[in-house]
């Protein structure tokens, strides 16, 4: 990029962000219930001003260099605050491509004349702004990319809460597959509760695992004999009869364990294992529901 | 040389285990036991290892002689206090003490002994009877 168009971008910098906002408000992809225009125009505004200083200097074609520093840290800035904001890679990409058209229409008219030195120009351009667009993507992505990996560390810490259901009971519900490093935090977990509450009995409830197979049956016994090495005793409950057609299939061998259908079952069993006895209060309704203070 | 203490509770053996065990110490643990089986007639032994932070596979097979050979002396084994980590540890070992007794703390531990040995005497009481 020579100094002639450096200049005449930098002349008509107003013009072009004037007309870039207004590519930008007309595209179908702007998402203003996400950003307010004001923002975009701060952020605009911004960056303009550093690609144009950036023209200016010697290495204008190289995105690399020291001059597009400040560039590239406010793509990184407005790609990863997108991601996170959940703008689709179309309308992070627009963004910067939007500027293109602009600068080529400011480039068209300075060099209307000189058809070589346009053509020229246009290419230098198109390659930077090729090159600034693959930046966006690439901090875009790793955006997104981070999101999905503290979605992940969320969603094994939420699905794996330890109830304490009764005085020595402790109920496990898991949801979702179990693989090693899931029943490995499971294990933890449910051992960890068992020391704390003292508790003598534990029920794995497994109506929210979607499937079993050979590999999660023997993450559940490990995680039977190690509760029961510490001496609790363990319950799995929630099995459907999909589940019980594959553990026979697959011949997992599980007649040492105690199973239920329902956790209600399993409730049951261990009021029984610690004779327990629940019965239903005698008395009239209108009592019992001054009991529940209504 | 460091031995575990066996305290004799009435009919029930109690070892608190309260430092690490090194090879040695447990063979000596685990002679020591049954000799004082052998002697005291105890009907079941308490093994407390809620001090223990490391096993390895020698251990978890001490553990399992220990609670076989009590058997075959007619003494019930039960281990108690095992450390979270300890357990893992253990099942990840492939040793999953099959034959031994589990519980949480010493208290449950007696509360089970006291359950096991009732049990017996009941099942037994027909031969005393006949002795008698």
């Amino acid at each position: 990029m020579n100094k002639e168009s450096a200049a005449a971008l930098k002349s008509k910098k107003k013009q072009i962000l004037e007309n870039w906002l207004s590519n930008q408000l007309q595209d179908a992809a702007l998402r203003d219930d996400l950003m307010s225009v004001a923002e975009l125009q701060q952020q605009s505004e911004e960056f303009l001003t550093a690609l144009i200083k950036a023209f200016g200097t010697s290495s204008a074609e190289d995105t690399d260099s020291e001059g597009y520093e400040p560039i590239r840290d406010i793509l990184n800035e407005i790609s990863i605050s997108r991601a996170r904001q959940g703008f689709s890679p179309r309308e992070t990409s627009s963004y910067i491509l939007s500027l293109k058209e602009v600068l080529s229409n400011v480039l068209e008219d300075r060099f209307k004349e000189d058809p070589a030195t346009l053509y020229r120009e246009i290419i230098s351009m198109n390659k930077i702004m090729d090159s600034l667009s693959m930046v966006t993507m690439e901090t875009y992505i790793k955006g997104r990319e981070e999101v999905i990996l503290r979605q992940t560390n969320e969603m094994s810490e939420i699905s794996t809460p330890v109830i304490r259901v009764w005085e020595g009971i402790l109920a496990l519900p898991i949801i979702g597959t179990l693989d090693s490093a899931r029943t490995q935090v499971v294990m933890e977990a449910l051992l960890e509760e068992i020391v704390a509450t003292g508790s003598r009995i534990a029920i794995l409830d497994i109506s929210g695992v979607p499937t079993v197979d050979s590999l999660v049956a023997q993450h559940l016994i490990k995680t039977v004999s190690a509760a029961r090495l510490m001496g609790a005793e363990c319950i799995i409950s929630g099995i459907r009869a999909e589940i019980a057609q594959t553990i026979v299939h697959l011949g997992i061998d599980l007649t040492n364990i105690y199973t239920k259908a329902t956790l209600a079952s399993a409730l049951k069993m261990s009021f029984s294992m610690l004779n327990i006895q629940v019965t239903r209060a005698t008395g009239t309704s209108q009592n019992n529901k001054q009991n529940f203070g209504f | 040389m460091e031995r575990i203490p066996i305290l004799k509770m009435g009919p029930f053996l109690l070892v608190t285990i309260q430092v690490d065990l090194y090879d040695r110490l447990a063979l000596t643990l685990e002679n020591d036991l049954i000799n004082m089986v052998s002697k005291t007639e105890a009907k079941g032994v308490l093994i407390d290892i809620s001090a223990v932070s490391i096993v390895d596979s020698f251990m978890g097979r001490i553990l399992g002689n220990i609670a076989s050979m009590s058997k075959i002396m007619d003494a019930t084994t039960v281990v108690v206090g095992m450390q979270p980590a300890v357990a893992i540890t253990l099942v990840e070992l492939g040793l999953t003490l099959s034959g031994v007794h589990t519980a949480l703390d010493v208290e449950q531990g007696m509360e089970l002994l006291r359950d096991k040995i009732g049990q017996l005497d009941k099942d037994e009481e027909g031969l005393y009877d006949s002795f008698i």
